[in-house]
């Protein structure tokens, strides 16, 4: 394979079921050594998509090719995933469930080596069902890594978390960036996204409508700055000034390239100010931009 | 309070008329056990006593005994077939009517006890005759089909409910995104509860054999291989019924109304000699049937691994069906 060739290719994917198409002709690339960002509000494909890049479920047309070749044993080998929701079997302790799962491949690594990888090493010995949300997590992070993946699927990995253990995951998904696996991640939280992935794709209703690195994307939708105001501080007249005015669920967004300007016309608008906030965009409001609601929804 | 049961009864109600698999078994079980037992057990009043006849029937004809009600008459070609199966409490009482009327009767049978007081009642010569070799109390005749009857249930539940719990908890979906296969899934399975099975039908046999001072006629070597073959195919026979559904309902109604036919039918508890043909013909396909007739013989009569070689092979056999048939119609998740 010619270096820079994506590791995964995506071509025309559908996905129907008897109610709902879930995945519509959605194509992409994976570039080897990158992480590939699946974003996108619940219900709008993302989770379909990436278990039929994993070969979990079959799709109702298109193909998913790793290395050029149809998903066979060999990307079987060098995949790890981590499902969005995972039992394990009862009875075993953390070091016994991912001893398991190591035994199930041909090469990988040690596993106190993914222990270790994991910052599981001090509680190898307990019961993997009396783990916090964030072990439990890592134990399943690390169960995706015992085969020492070339790709790695993480789905919605940090969904239910607290924001502290949220953190420690995005360090660990930084480390395990760093040994040049290829991470595919689903995600609603868009500073996961932003924090993590080097290329995305924003999914809504089974359909790609914007693809790219989140810089650039960033900066072909937005050349402004943001204003924030809450949604009942924001008057009816105002509403008649020349703003580009984007209702969000509490707030209302004005994005400007004329801050002097808008700030003026607002104090003029007799539009209270005290709880005005002013920041940059972020992939969360490219979305609003892109589909007129909001990613949680 | 009754406005949160009310809530809680119909939210549950709803659930168990909209599951249509659940519902479809949970109407046709009864259904099918009631119309299978009536098939089977149903027609005119059964005999309760089963007399043996060495000769021709129209010399039996004038003996009182065969006129009782609840008296069934078979015919026994030799002494030496009709003492076995009085020795084996498969017959009551052996009749034998040429020079004067002579009978045998299994001492530790309470049947025959029963009808040899009816025989005697009847006709007053009837001379007892000694039933040669060591008669076979029922509780050795018991003893191989409680051990296979044990194993079946150990083999088909403890393995079908594992894997319906496997599959709704999301273990088997991540077991599937591995490179193990349904086959490897399944084999290891297969071979952990033969394991934990062939321990236990051990431990069981050598309390209760020391209990009741039984001692095996047949081979005990032969007896573990057969247990191994036996526990196999069960296994397996329980995985393919797991090996598709995700519905706790359904996968329970399919194992007992496997279970249900194999423990009447097998002939652990009693004889089916004189059910139809049919009725018959069923029970001898059954994994349990080969299991328990190998097992007799093996253990009251002390028979060899040639003669019990078909019913080996039989189980070996359905074994390598029902795990191919596991492991084609196998699913790793619920869709």
């Amino acid at each position: 394979m010619p270096e820079n060739a994506p590791i995964l290719q995506v071509r025309d994917l559908v996905k129907q079921y008897p109610a709902v198409t879930a995945v519509n002709g959605v194509s992409f690339a994976v570039p080897e050594g990158t992480c590939f960002g699946l974003l996108g509000p619940n219900g709008a494909g993302k989770t379909t998509t990436i278990e039929i890049m994993e070969g979990i479920l079959p799709p109702t047309a298109g193909e998913v090719r790793y290395r050029g070749e149809p998903l066979g044993a060999r990307f079987r080998e060098e995949a790890g995933i981590l499902f969005q929701k995972t039992a394990l079997q009862d009875f075993l302790s953390v070091r016994q469930s991912v001893a398991l799962f190591r035994g199930l491949y041909r090469h990988g690594l040690d596993v106190d080596e993914v222990l270790e990888l994991c910052a599981l090493s001090k509680l190898a010995s307990r019961d993997n069902r009396k783990l916090s949300g964030g072990q439990q997590q890592r134990l399943l992070l690390a169960i995706a890594l015992v085969n020492d993946p070339k790709v790695l699927f993480l789905d919605e990995p940090t969904t239910g978390l607290d924001p502290q253990a949220r953190r420690n995951f995005w360090d660990l998904v930084e480390s395990i960036k760093a040994r040049r696996k290829t991470i595919i991640l689903t995600t609603h939280y868009m500073e996961e996204a932003q924090l993590l992935c080097d290329e995305i794709v924003i999914m809504d209703h089974g359909r790609i409508i914007a693809q790219g690195a989140p810089q650039r994307l960033l900066s072909e939708h937005f050349s402004e700055v943001l204003l924030e105001l809450p949604r009942h501080e924001f008057p009816e007249v105002a509403r008649q000034l020349p703003l580009k005015v984007i209702d969000a669920s509490d707030r209302v967004e004005i994005s400007t390239h004329d801050l002097d300007g808008t700030l003026r016309a607002l104090i003029e608008a007799r539009v209270p100010l005290r709880n005005l906030r002013i920041r940059p965009a972020n992939l969360e409001d490219l979305f609003l931009d892109l589909t007129g609601k909001e990613l949680r929804t | 309070m009754m406005r949160r049961l009310i809530a809680v009864w119909h939210a549950r109600n709803l659930e168990f008329l909209r599951d249509r698999p659940t519902l479809i078994f949970t109407l046709l079980l009864p259904l099918g056990l009631v119309v299978g037992m009536g098939f089977i057990f149903g027609g005119p009043p059964r005999a309760l006593f089963t007399v043996g006849v060495l000769g021709t029937a129209a010399a039996a004809a004038p003996n009182p005994l065969l006129h009782e009600r609840y008296v069934k008459c078979v015919p026994v070609k030799d002494e030496a077939t009709g003492l076995q199966e009085v020795t084996h409490q498969r017959i009551d009482l052996l009749l034998g009517l040429d020079g004067g009327v002579r009978y045998w009767v299994n001492t530790d049978s309470p049947k025959g006890y029963i009808v040899e007081k009816l025989l005697l009642a009847a006709d007053p010569v009837a001379r007892r005759q000694p039933v040669t070799g060591q008669a076979i109390p029922y509780v050795d005749w018991l003893f191989p089909g409680v051990l296979a009857m044990n194993m079946m249930f150990s083999c088909l539940f403890g393995v079908g409910y594992v894997v319906l719990r496997y599959r709704k908890s999301g273990f088997l979906k991540r077991l599937h995104a591995t490179p193990l296969t349904a086959f490897e899934f399944l084999t290891a399975q297969v071979l952990s509860r033969l394991s934990l099975i062939i321990f236990v039908t051990v431990l069981l046999y050598v309390v209760i054999a020391t209990i009741i001072h039984f001692h095996s006629a047949g081979s005990i070597a032969l007896l573990l291989l057969l247990a191994v073959i036996g526990s196999l195919s069960m296994i397996a026979f329980g995985l393919t019924i797991a090996a598709r559904f995700a519905s706790e309902e359904v996968v329970v109604g399919l194992l007992n109304l496997l279970t249900w036919p194999m423990m009447l039918l097998s002939g652990v508890w009693f004889s089916i000699e004189d059910s139809p043909r049919w009725v018959q013909w069923i029970a001898d396909i059954l994994p349990l049937t080969q299991l328990v007739n190998a097992a007799r013989a093996v253990m009251l009569e002390g028979a060899g691994i040639e003669r019990i070689m078909p019913n080996l092979v039989y189980l070996a056999l359905t074994t390598l069906a029902f795990l191919a048939f596991g492991a084609w119609s196998f699913r790793w998740r619920i869709d």
